[in-house]
């Protein structure tokens, strides 16, 4: 178990230099674009923001006449102490208060269709694979590969077109309707989860794909292993050693995939939410380009790299309770 | 003697590409848009005119109806394909290229240099793409170039870490002691010994990365954050969520566009499991095997398939 936390804590200082990498990338882009950055920001804004909201901004972004590296420090500085600047398009509000909001809708939606998507998936692969050259083997993949071919947010909208506008099925976008009072109670959480069944079919639909051949492929290689065989002759039922032998083992690669995949499909949530206009990080970024907000932006790339990052370390320390020879 | 070897290697690989259908197919629907986009334009109607009320449904005059300008929805898909094939394979090549130079030197010189750039090459892995590129593409001037830089910077890394870890299986092999015992320099092993042995791995990295390179593209331009005034099936897909194409049903202004980028990477993934096909050992002797042995005979429903490799 010793070796197991060495393990661990290097992980964790690998995560470390990322988001530090991260966060000097966030400081430097706007520093090394062509051109001044606060003549560029204040440019745009000029006329539309009061001298005090200016001001406010050039102090939040350290563009102030310190040497770079002193703005630098003052940037860091201020990060650990959890603020983020203030918003332009939202002025005066804090830019953390509004990604907070966004970020449980966001954790709602993508976590939920990763969950769906990938134990659908891996489900899939294991069938397929154990039935392999049968007709859902040689239907599934074709057919998932295709779908998956679509951009996401063209599938969203196509989807949002049929089951939304022609179908009426489903409502065309928001988290829950204006008739309910978001809170802990039966008709918001029911109005929250029938708002939630497009966009996360969805991405589940494009998500599925993937994670059925990565499977698929594994399953195929463990199969022709010899303990497989050795299961066979013992005459376990068939149902056992596809899931508690080979299954168990296949999944280990996949798990691995799970942490990876965590940034695409936050990308991927990105564009689902801003076809549904569901008030996630994505919907939310997407305002803040269009108004240019450059805190509220710079915000909403740091939280997302955060959660990857820490998504990833959990799926790290699953890892190693999962797989016995990483404890050795 | 060293030449005819690799002749040979690259002979049989076009071959077996060739022979194989869904290479084949996938490579001929490639040069059919390739084809469109560089004569299409000179074919269709005007793109970028007014040629009749905005949204009309498809009809014999606009076979695939008009948009929110009233610019006829055939040629916009026909001409837009020209800048997103060009962006996405020109990405595909850079991406490649780096991910060569980058994962193949980490690879093959190991230690303090493998340490520093895998590092490298792993925090690309875990920042988010699309959020960087939003924002990367925010502070600079919309057009072709910034899409292209956004795109090499943050698809890169991948590449890089799949040529890395197939340079280190090549580096332990003996034809690579070999020819350091026999006193060749480094850069020429890696160069005229290794890399044409990994074409394959390159041109299926090649193939992923333009994918990625177009799915990307699209959505960025999507969002905004290209030329809007540029024709690519990006921007058209932006111009028909902002004239509300969604809400006054005029499906035609979308499905084009998002059918033809479907198509273009379904092709692509069909020439990549091909090149798998043709030069996966495991895959041509589960070939062999199928061929040699009739179906249904497959023992405990395992197929003999990947146990004994002859």
């Amino acid at each position: 178990m010793n070796q197991s936390l060495k393990y661990l804590l290097r992980r964790l200082g690998f995560y470390s230099v990322a988001a530090w990498a991260a966060l000097t990338l966030n400081f430097f882009i706007p520093r090394l674009m062509p051109g001044d950055p606060a003549t560029i920001i204040f440019a745009r804004f000029r006329g539309k923001l009061k001298p005090e909201a200016i001001n406010a901004l050039r102090e939040t972004f350290g563009l102030t006449d310190e040497p770079l590296l002193g703005q630098y420090w003052s940037y860091l500085k201020s990060i650990f102490q959890g603020d983020l600047g203030i918003s332009i398009a939202y002025f005066p509000e804090p830019v953390n208060g509004i990604i907070y909001s966004a970020l449980l809708w966001t954790i709602f939606l993508a976590g939920t269709s990763l969950v769906i998507s990938f134990s659908l998936g891996t489900l899939l692969g294991t069938i397929i694979s154990w039935n392999r050259g049968k007709k859902l083997d040689s239907v599934l993949p074709p057919v998932l590969a295709f779908l998956g071919a679509f951009p996401y947010f063209w599938l969203a909208m196509a989807v949002l077109y049929i089951f939304g506008f022609k179908l009426g099925w489903f409502p065309l976008g928001h988290a829950y309707s204006q008739e309910v009072t978001p809170g802990f109670n039966i008709s918001f959480l029911a109005s929250a989860a029938y708002h939630a069944i497009l966009p996360a079919s969805t991405m589940i639909l494009v998500g599925l794909g993937g994670w059925m051949l990565s499977m698929r492929n594994t399953m195929i290689t463990t199969l022709g292993t010899d303990y497989i065989t050795f299961a066979h002759s013992k005459g376990l039922p068939s149902r056992q050693i596809m899931l508690h032998y080979a299954a168990r083992n296949a999944i280990l690669p996949n798990f691995t995939g799970f942490g990876m995949a965590l940034g695409f499909v936050l990308s991927g949530a990105l564009l689902t939410e801003i076809i549904f206009s569901y008030p996630g990080q994505g919907y939310l970024l997407l305002q803040a380009v269009q108004a240019q907000d450059f805190p509220l932006m710079q915000g909403l790339f740091m939280t997302i790299t955060f959660a990857v990052l820490a998504a990833n370390w959990l799926v790290d320390i699953a890892i190693i309770f999962l797989d016995p020879r990483t404890r050795k | 003697m060293k030449r005819k070897v690799h002749h040979s290697i690259f002979a049989r690989w076009i071959n077996g590409i060739i022979r194989n259908h869904k290479a084949a197919i996938g490579t001929l629907i490639i040069f059919f848009f390739i084809f469109l986009a560089v004569l299409g334009p000179f074919i269709t109607q005007d793109p970028t005119a007014f040629l009749s009320t905005p949204l009309t449904p498809p009809s014999e005059k606009h076979w695939l109806g008009t948009n929110g300008q009233g610019q006829d929805v055939l040629a916009q898909t026909i001409s837009g394909a020209r800048q997103t094939l060009l962006v996405g394979f020109t990405v595909g090549i850079s991406v490649v290229l780096i991910g060569a130079l980058i994962g193949g030197i980490s690879g093959y010189y190991g230690g303090r240099i493998d340490d520093l750039l895998s590092l490298l090459i792993n925090i690309f892995l875990v920042m988010p793409g699309l959020p960087l590129m939003v924002i990367l593409a925010s502070w600079l001037p919309p057009g072709p170039a910034t899409l292209t830089g956004v795109l090499i910077l943050t698809g890169w890394a991948w590449n890089a870490r799949v040529i890395r870890s197939q340079m280190m299986t090549f580096r332990s092999r003996d034809f690579v002691s070999a020819a350091i015992v026999s006193g060749e320099q480094n850069v020429r092993i890696i160069i005229i010994e290794i890399m044409p042995r990994m074409l394959s791995l390159l041109a299926s990295s090649f193939i992923g990365a333009s994918i990625y390179a177009i799915g990307a593209q699209v959505g960025l331009e999507f969002l905004g954050m290209g030329d809007v005034n540029t024709i690519t099936w990006g921007t058209n897909l932006y111009w028909a969520s902002n004239d509300m194409a969604l809400l006054t049903g005029s499906w035609w202004t979308f499905v084009p566009t998002g059918l033809s980028i479907a198509i273009v990477s379904f092709a692509l993934t069909l020439i990549n499991f091909g090149i798998d096909e043709v030069t996966n050992p495991r895959l041509i002797s589960e070939r062999v095997w199928r061929e040699k042995i009739p179906k249904d005979t497959a023992v405990n429903g395992i197929t003999p398939v990947v146990k004994t490799h002859e």
